[in-house]
C-alpha cells in the first residue's frame, strides 16, 4: 500500500482536474476543501480496475467531510450541515 | 477536453425519485447473475462495468434501462476480455431477432 499521508483531523482540498477515464471523485467536489474525518483503508485503484489492470498497490481512501455551504453556493440549510464523501488519496493535496 | 461527464450528475437539478416498487424481469435476474459470475470468475469488476456505462450517448445513458446499462458492459467485457468474438454477438442477435 502506498503510505497514507493525511491523518483525522487534517485539512485537505480534492485535487480540481479533469482526466478522462473512470473517475470515482464526484465532479463537484473537485477543488473543493474539507477535513479528513478518518482514514478508510486501501484498496485497488478503481481507475485502474476500470481499465483491466490489477489497481495495485492499494491506495488509501479516506472519509473527507465538506460544508455544505462550501460545496453549494446556494444551499439555504443550517451552515452546520455537512457532506461526506470517501476520497482516494492521489485526488487530495494539502491547501 | 470535456469538463463534467454526462454520467457525473451530483448536485444538477433533477425531478422527483420514482420511490415505487417493482418486481424484476427474468432477463434482469439472467443479466444481474451473470454480471455475479463474471465477478466471482474476475472477469468483471465493478469499475469496469461503470466505465463501459459511462462511455454511453448520454441519450442513451439517460433512456435505458439499468439492466439494459450491464447488458452494454457485459457484451462489451466478454469482447474485450477475448470470450465472444463482436460476429459471434451480431449472428445471435440477428438469430434471436429472427425469431420474432
Amino acid at each position: 500500500m502506498a503510505d497514507p499521508q493525511f491523518a483525522p483531523g487534517e485539512k485537505v482540498r480534492v485535487i480540481d482536474a479533469h482526466p478522462l477515464g473512470h473517475i470515482r471523485t464526484p465532479f463537484y467536489i473537485r477543488g473543493k476543501t474539507g477535513v479528513v474525518e478518518r482514514f478508510c483503508g486501501a484498496f485497488p485503484n478503481p481507475e485502474e480496475l476500470a481499465q483491466m489492470r490489477d489497481g495495485l498497490p492499494p491506495v488509501p481512501l479516506y472519509r473527507v467531510r465538506f460544508r455544505q455551504n462550501e460545496v453549494w453556493p446556494d444551499y439555504r440549510g443550517s451552515a452546520n450541515d455537512v457532506l461526506e464523501v470517501e476520497i482516494y488519496q492521489h485526488w487530495l493535496e494539502k491547501p | 477536453m470535456v469538463m463534467r461527464s454526462h454520467h457525473d450528475m451530483g448536485g444538477l437539478p433533477a425531478g422527483p425519485v420514482d420511490r415505487s416498487e417493482h418486481d424484476y424481469e427474468d432477463w434482469e435476474r439472467r443479466i444481474d447473475a451473470m454480471g455475479v459470475v463474471l465477478g466471482q470468475k474476475k472477469l468483471l469488476t465493478v469499475d469496469q462495468r461503470r466505465r463501459a456505462i459511462e462511455t454511453l450517448p448520454p441519450e442513451a445513458y439517460d433512456t435505458m434501462k439499468y439492466y439494459e446499462k450491464w447488458v452494454v458492459a457485459l457484451g462489451q467485457t466478454l469482447i474485450q476480455r477475448g470470450l465472444i468474438t463482436t460476429d459471434e454477438l451480431k449472428r445471435k442477435m440477428l438469430e434471436v431477432q429472427s425469431r420474432g
